[in-house]
């Protein structure tokens, strides 16, 4: 399976993205340049963290038209799986192919922590190898990660199940400590109507190894695999 | 001021054919002008010598640079040519952007420190983020991927308002530059002392990453290859930010504002991509970041280093505002540009990778055989100076040194004598009151502000272990690194201070499981012309000497930060130590908190009667009185040599150092360290029942680190073997909930939760106290001084 990780000027995450793919998945990725037009084939697209064109203006605005987001777009639209993490859940968001957006944090500052997220949804392609209410261990590292959408889009998102993650306590209850930035319903992560676009703010390519603390984000590789490949 | 249009011969000596002219509408050199730039009569004198003729206003502002102190170390050069700079795995020592060691595999670490206080000082937000982005580059041009960043922190109390405006805004612009840019902030160390409140101390050290065989020097090469200045465009900001870190703060520094550079961490990491691509390229010689005082030094540091002439024109210098006059041009200090040497005929291609990343390359001059430091506006000469005399006779001082008399009447105070309070009845009292010190504190409050973990090889982050690990793709291998300095201790004693600040980054590097390998350090010191202070400097820096020689720590560079001082005073003589360890393999990483039930305590070291210069003494007495701990370097060698066999031999669960607050603290932060899973204890400490309590407890000896394992037996005979004193003190106890503790007849309970609580709620209550009046601090910030 070939992943695409999206590499606009700014983005950080776009390499351990990669490595992820590469090393601990084994399975092949590619860097797709901003500027192109070609997403190479990819089976997956990855819109990686950082500060895509510094954040200036508003995060992920100035992405949004860079050339290669047509083609997201396009890949999006045909049902292909894209993963938008953090700075690229702001980009997706911009770019329409999720709803709602993120403000900055509650606290004004930016968070860089380890937060728990519990899964909402297993049935997506996205999750399916996690179990319902399972409490997962995440880096967040974000500024700009507020999610908030009006009371219409919120009960759709949470009518058809597309409210994938939402932050917890370690024992996987909600409480207001626990939701880092004040997300509207402690969302922390959602999916498209179809199912196929992912938009997150928590890391999951930094949680896939023991030896750095947590691989409780692997599984939403894993579960992209075995949608893909089924 | 005048137009007068003065026409000079230049120096004979350099065979130039056209003359140095002045420029329309320069000042004209008064004694009162050279004054303001900094120079002395005598350096003003040596100048005119030099070139043989008068210097024009262009001269005197590149010069007034070069040799200022932050760019020339012309008062430390001499005491730091005592530091030893060499061992088999130096690839780079000091001289460089950067010092470079190899560490096996073909991979090599690049590393340095660099201090921006006064910008800082006057205002934190752009001075943290500029100090940021400079010591990046500074790793970058060597070649390296920057896989970390540090920082050295000292404010003064956070007590005050204006602190903690200093401290919020300081840390939130370290945060928003490097979390930009995408480099993981791993560690550091941050101390509050009212020594630093005119004058706050932010260091920041950067550690690469790289290939040995993509290492690149700053060295200009090749008579006929293009000068290009790369990056973003040149504007009026930071004019003589050199020789504003050169002086005094007073209260007029506020006013200086505008010598504050302003950064802009998206275009940094263009740069640093583009950088990387072009230095594995081959298209490139040379490459060297604009720093303090921009393209002047950089372009004659690059030429002194390839001992060649260059020539400027500064009319093709890309800038951002019209009329820039050539001194402008050649001192602004502006951010995110580099100075590259290109090969002839690659031009186009440089331009190329630029391009790639949306960023400009311009030629702006080219290296030649007339041994001359050149620069023109067109076809006028405004500057020249013969070869590389500009950086190599520079003025070198040894000004007098004597040692003050009230510090050495300070040191030999006796404080044993010093009554306790009533409250130290209970240990239990003084312990809280010890681990809610800001200095001792937790200090997620900062390290929440950063990414710690972007490019996913952070092992060990803040707050994990006594220094940071990072783990090596591709090996097994991981770096370990950390920065450490105690201003009291020095202040005190500047030579013990000296090696213990060595001695100290040592041990917690050694704590994770790491083999010291080299030093850089950032020596933030008051005025060198004051006797006091020079004897502080010259005393210190042969304290970290005789550290680095007994611990095989070699520096490779660094930064002298002086003029540290305000209306209040000097700071506290303040060497920070930016160490950097090898982890031989992932197996060895070690934390610093009790993981495991049951797990044995042993104390390698040995408590002594020793309270002098301590935590103990400043924040429960409010002395700053007595020595500082005796520092035996070769005990300490060979403790890190019996800490690091006993982690080899896989019988450590635990290592965590005792410094500042000494044994009792180092306990308790084992104990709720980890915020999560605060594990209990009981100790007994009845060995040692004649040394006096609160020495035993809160002393700050030497030499010491609580670990805790399975198997204490093997941990004795490892330490024995190494001639370490090692003693079973205490079993880690899960079903405790406190730390029990017992010297002799007396015991105590500490709670954990009540430690939890002094160690981790001290800085977020301080800081949320404080939210509001912050906040409005933020937009009219209070001069410094009265």
């Amino acid at each position: 399976m070939k992943f695409g990780v999206v590499t606009f000027p700014g983005s950080n995450c776009d390499y351990d993205a990669f490595r992820t793919v590469v090393d601990v998945l084994g399975e092949h990725a590619v860097y797709l340049w901003h500027k192109e037009h070609d997403l190479q084939n990819a089976d997956v697209v990855i819109l990686p963290g950082g500060f895509s064109y510094g954040d200036y203006l508003r995060a992920g605005a100035i992405a949004r038209f860079s050339p290669i987001m047509q083609e997201v777009a396009a890949h999006a639209r045909r049902g292909g799986p894209v993963l938008a993490v953090c700075n690229g859940f702001q980009i997706a968001c911009e770019a329409g192919l999720l709803p709602g957006a993120l403000l900055r944090n509650a606290s004004l500052s930016f968070l860089g922590q380890t937060v728990r997220v519990r899964v909402e949804n297993t049935d997506t392609m996205f999750t399916n190898r996690y179990a319902h209410g399972q409490v997962l261990s995440l880096p967040i590292a974000h500024g700009e990660g507020r999610f908030t959408a009006d009371d219409a889009t919120l009960e759709r998102l949470e009518g058809e199940g597309r409210v994938a993650f939402r932050y917890v306590n370690a024992h996987g209850a909600l409480d207001e400590e626990s939701n880092p930035n004040g997300s509207v319903r402690a969302i922390a992560g959602i999916v498209s109507a179809e199912g196929n676009v992912l938009g997150l703010m928590p890391h999951p390519e930094r949680a896939v190894e023991s030896l750095l603390g947590s691989h409780d984000g692997l599984g939403i590789f894993q579960s992209m695999l075995a949608r893909v490949s089924a | 001021m005048t137009d007068v249009e003065r026409r000079v011969p230049s120096a004979s000596a350099t065979g130039s054919t056209r003359a140095v002219e002045a420029r329309p509408g320069d000042p004209a050199i008064t004694p009162a002008l050279v004054a303001e730039h900094g120079l002395t009569t005598d350096e003003w004198a040596r100048l005119r010598a030099m070139l043989g003729r008068e210097p024009t206003f262009t001269e005197l502002g590149i010069v007034s640079a070069l040799w200022s102190e932050h760019c020339s170390y012309k008062h430390s050069r001499p005491v730091l040519k005592t530091l030893p700079t060499q061992a088999p795995y130096v690839l780079q020592g000091p001289g460089e952007n950067a010092g470079v060691i190899a560490i096996g595999d073909g991979l090599a670490v690049a590393f340095k420190i660099e201090s921006h206080n006064h910008p800082s000082a006057v205002e934190p937000y752009q001075g943290a983020a500029t100090g940021v982005g400079g010591i990046l580059r500074d790793v970058f041009t060597m070649g390296a991927r920057p896989i970390a960043m540090l920082n050295s922190l000292r404010f003064g109390s956070l007590d005050s308002p204006r602190q903690r405006y200093l401290f919020g805004g300081v840390v939130k612009g370290i945060g928003d530059y490097g979390n930009c840019v995408g480099i993981p902030t791993v560690a550091g160390d941050v101390v509050f002392d009212p020594s630093y409140e005119g004058n706050p101390l932010v260091n920041a050290m950067c550690v690469g990453l790289m290939h040995e065989r993509d290492l690149i020097r700053a060295k200009a090469e090749g008579v006929g290859n293009p000068i290009m200045a790369v990056g973003a465009r040149t504007g009026r900001d930071g004019i003589h930010g050199a020789s504003f870190a050169s002086e005094d703060l007073s209260a007029a520094s506020d006013a200086k504002r505008p010598r504050v550079q302003v950064g802009d961490p998206f275009t940094e990491k263009l740069l640093l991509e583009a950088s990387l691509e072009l230095i594995r390229s081959g298209h490139i010689v040379a490459i060297q970041d604009m720093g303090a005082a921009g393209l002047t030094s950089s372009s004659a540091e690059m030429a002194a280093r390839g001992d060649v002439g260059v020539t400027i024109d500064v009319t093709r210098v890309p800038v951002r505002e019209e009329n820039m006059t050539p001194y402008e041009i050649l001192l602004s200090e502006s951010q995110e540009r580099m100075l590259v040497v290109a090969k002839q005929g690659h031009e186009r291609a440089v331009r190329e990778i630029l391009a790639k990343w949306d960023l400009a390359a311009e030629v702006i001059g080219e290296v030649i055989a007339e041994p001359v430091y050149r620069v023109t506006e067109g076809d006028r000469v405004v500057a020249e100076f013969p070869g590389s005399r500009l950086v190599t006779d520079c003025p070198v001082y040894a000004p007098p040194a004597s040692e003050s008399e009230d510090v050495r009447a300070l040191r030999e105070r006796d404080v044993r004598v010093i009554c306790e309070l009533p409250e130290e009845q209970d240990p239990v009292w003084t312990l809280e009151r010890l681990l809610s010190s800001p200095t001792i504190a937790s200090k997620r409050w900062v390290y929440r502000q950063y990414d710690s973990t972007v490019r996913t090889n952070t092992v060990i982050g803040p707050g994990g272990g006594d220094a940071a690990v990072l783990r090596v793709r591709g090996t097994n291998k991981a770096i370990a690194t950390k920065t450490d300095g105690n201003g009291r201790y020095v202040y005190l004693d500047p030579r013990t201070g000296g090696r213990i600040a060595v001695a100290e980054a040592a041990r917690n590097v050694a704590c994770v499981g790491a083999r010291p390998m080299a030093i850089t350090n950032c020596l933030n010191f008051g005025n060198p012309r004051r006797p006091e202070v020079f004897y502080q400097l010259r005393e210190a820096v042969a304290g970290i000497g005789d550290a680095c020689r007994a611990l095989g720590t070699p520096v490779t560079g660094g930064n002298v930060s002086l003029y540290n001082e305000s209306p209040t005073g000097a700071v506290y003589p303040t060497p920070i130590i930016g160490m950097v360890g090898l982890v031989e393999s992932l197996a060895h990483v070690t934390r610093s908190t009790f993981r495991v039930d049951g797990d044995a305590i042993v104390l390698l070291g040995e408590p002594t009667d020793e309270i002098g210069a301590s935590e103990y003494l400043a924040r429960v007495h409010g002395v700053v009185a007595g020595a500082p701990p005796a520092c035996n370097l070769d005990r300490e060698r060979a403790l890190i040599d019996a800490l690091l066999a006993a982690i080899a031999a896989g019988a450590i669960h635990s290592a965590h150092d005792c410094s500042d607050g000494g044994l009792a603290v180092a306990l308790a932060e084992c104990a709720v360290g980890d915020a999560e899973a605060p594990l209990g204890a009981e100790v007994d400490l009845s060995a040692w029942s004649p040394l006096p309590l609160r020495a035993l407890l809160f002393g700050e000896a030497q030499g010491r680190v609580v670990v805790s394992t399975p198997d204490p037996d093997r941990v004795r005979a490892v330490a024995k073997q190494h001639g370490v004193p090692a003693r079973r003190i205490g079993t880690v106890r899960a079903t405790a909930r406190a730390l029990d503790m017992r010297v002799g007849s007396l015991s105590f309970s500490a709670p954990l939760a009540r430690l939890a609580a002094a160690y981790h709620d001290a800085i977020p209550n301080i800081m949320s106290r404080a939210t509001g009046e912050a906040a409005v601090l933020e937009q009219h910030p209070q001069p410094s001084a009265s």
